[in-house]
């Protein structure tokens, strides 16, 4: 006989809650990249505004959570999965906040001409994104070997990074007229990069979650 | 022929150099050491090769299903069990490094040391003083203001003194139910145990009496040590030191209470702690 049907199918809202909101932030990644990518600011607007859908729904599973925990009373790998669900929806929402801080950025660029075609920035985006889908995943599926990739990933994007700083500093030299621009595209690569930092920690949760050690992955 | 020595802990008169030798790992801070336990009653095993070491001023928590054999278990430690006919044990129960199956152990000295509190309190239908005085005088106590001391100090050990103090000469049916309880740890503390049984001890209490019982039993580890049964997995969390999971009589795991609730070894505890066997 299954026991507990109505604490198993709580615990299985918690996660679709979750994907909601992974998928959100996704959507609100790329939507943003794109926003700048076009010069669309009436796109960018669109996602500044929606952001409140990311953070009711990441209220709603933290509520949902402390509940679960209140009422429940759970221990062990039904205790983790709560905390770390907690803990992953914090991370994706910081995600989604990314987003809006890109849009508010292509915002302030507007329909400048970009000093250079934004290819590693691009790249970073795309790697940040397969990440985040990556973690999204492994934690459906409680997939170690998956999330200990994302590592591997986010070494990547702060190669890139790193590039991408030299790249703007470089321009700054030449161009002192497109400092406004040079910075804002300095932050939407510190955003990315900092996305996918917030992605390797959804990675060491969800192997917090399964093995029930800590994982450093982010150094 | 055997060879009779003196041992320093209290209750614990004579060993054997025997018993000594067969035991040289034997820890000074384990109280209890069990090892290849085995017991049945007729035909039907009831404990499995039990092997478990139980310490000093630890309390520890025995959880597991009905039927699975921990109430079977502690009352092998204070042999209560034999009062059940065609029971048959097999092993060792080291107490203070002496094997209490051996029939050379009296009894009566064994259940002086190691206490036990009952799933329903049990008092007996005197006054909440006899209650508390009779075990002393069995012991031969009649010093009155000796058993004066000792009452109050056993029900001052069991957080009830403050409650019972202008009433003691009343009968202990009049308390409720947690007071009852409180009193039949207090009648056990005035014995001067060095261990404690507790087989489901809050099992028939209200919420509040329950905390109660289980503050005072985190207060009693400072000087007893202390086995508890409890069907209430919170309260194994919450106020043991160790956890041993029991399953058709056998000790599935045993191991610090924070590691069993968090990230158990074997997946039957964690099936069962999580409410999922069935």
């Amino acid at each position: 006989m299954a026991v507990r049907e109505k604490f198993q199918s709580d615990l299985r809202e918690l996660e679709r809650m979750l994907m909601e909101l992974g998928v959100f932030a996704d959507t609100a990644l790329r939507n943003s990249i794109e926003a700048l990518e076009t010069k669309d600011t009436g796109k960018a607007i669109t996602i500044l505004e929606k952001d409140k859908i990311a953070n009711k729904l990441h209220e709603k599973i933290n509520d949902f959570a402390v509940l679960l925990i209140a009422k429940q009373a759970p221990v062990a790998t039904d205790l983790r999965r709560i905390i770390t669900g907690i803990k992953i929806a914090d991370n994706i929402e910081r995600i989604a906040d990314f987003a809006v801080n890109i849009a508010r950025s292509a915002i302030k660029i507007g329909n400048k001409e970009h000093i250079k075609p934004l290819n590693r920035i691009k790249k970073m985006y795309e790697l940040a994104s397969v990440m985040l889908k990556m973690a999204l995943e492994a934690y459906h599926h409680e997939d170690t070997r998956t999330a200990k990739k994302i590592v591997v990933m986010d070494d990547e994007v702060d190669v890139l990074y790193d590039q991408t700083v030299l790249e703007l500093l470089g321009h700054y030299q030449e161009d002192r007229k497109a400092t406004v621009q040079i910075i804002q595209l300095l932050l939407v690569a510190r955003y990315l990069e900092r996305a996918a930092d917030h992605v390797t920690n959804i990675a060491e949760h969800i192997i917090f979650l399964v093995k029930g050690k800590r994982y450093g992955l982010n150094g | 022929m055997t060879v009779l020595t003196y041992r320093a802990n209290p209750g614990d008169v004579l060993a054997t150099a025997e018993e000594k030798a067969a035991s040289p790992a034997l820890n000074k801070h384990d109280v209890f050491s069990v090892s290849d336990l085995n017991l049945w009653y007729g035909e039907v095993q009831a404990l499995r090769n039990i092997n478990l070491d139980l310490k000093e001023n630890e309390i520890t928590a025995i959880i597991g299903p009905s039927g699975c054999g921990k109430s079977t278990f502690i009352k092998t430690l204070n042999r209560m069990v034999e009062l059940v006919p065609s029971v048959r044990v097999s092993g060792k129960i080291l107490y203070r490094g002496r094997n209490i199956l051996d029939n050379s152990y009296k009894v009566e000295e064994l259940r002086t040391r190691v206490g036990m509190v009952f799933q329903k309190p049990n008092p007996f239908p005197k006054s909440i003083y006899e209650n508390v005085a009779y075990g002393p005088k069995i012991h031969g106590i009649r010093n009155k203001k000796i058993l004066d001391e000792i009452v109050e100090k056993s029900l001052r050990g069991a957080a009830i003194w403050d409650e019972v103090k202008d009433r003691l000469h009343e009968n202990a049916y009049g308390l409720s139910g947690g007071q009852q309880q409180r009193l039949c740890i207090a009648r056990c503390l005035a014995i001067e145990p060095d261990v404690i049984l507790m087989d489901e001890p809050t099992s028939a209490l209200d919420p509040i009496s329950t905390l109660k019982v289980e503050e005072l039993v985190q207060e009693l580890k400072k000087d007893f040590s202390i086995v508890i049964v409890t069907h209430n997995m919170q309260q194994a969390a919450r106020i043991s030191d160790k956890t041993a999971f029991f399953l058709n009589g056998e000790v599935i795991e045993f191991d610090k209470t924070d590691k069993i609730f968090s990230n158990p070894g074997d997946k039957r505890t964690e099936d069962y702690i999580t409410g999922r066997f069935g």
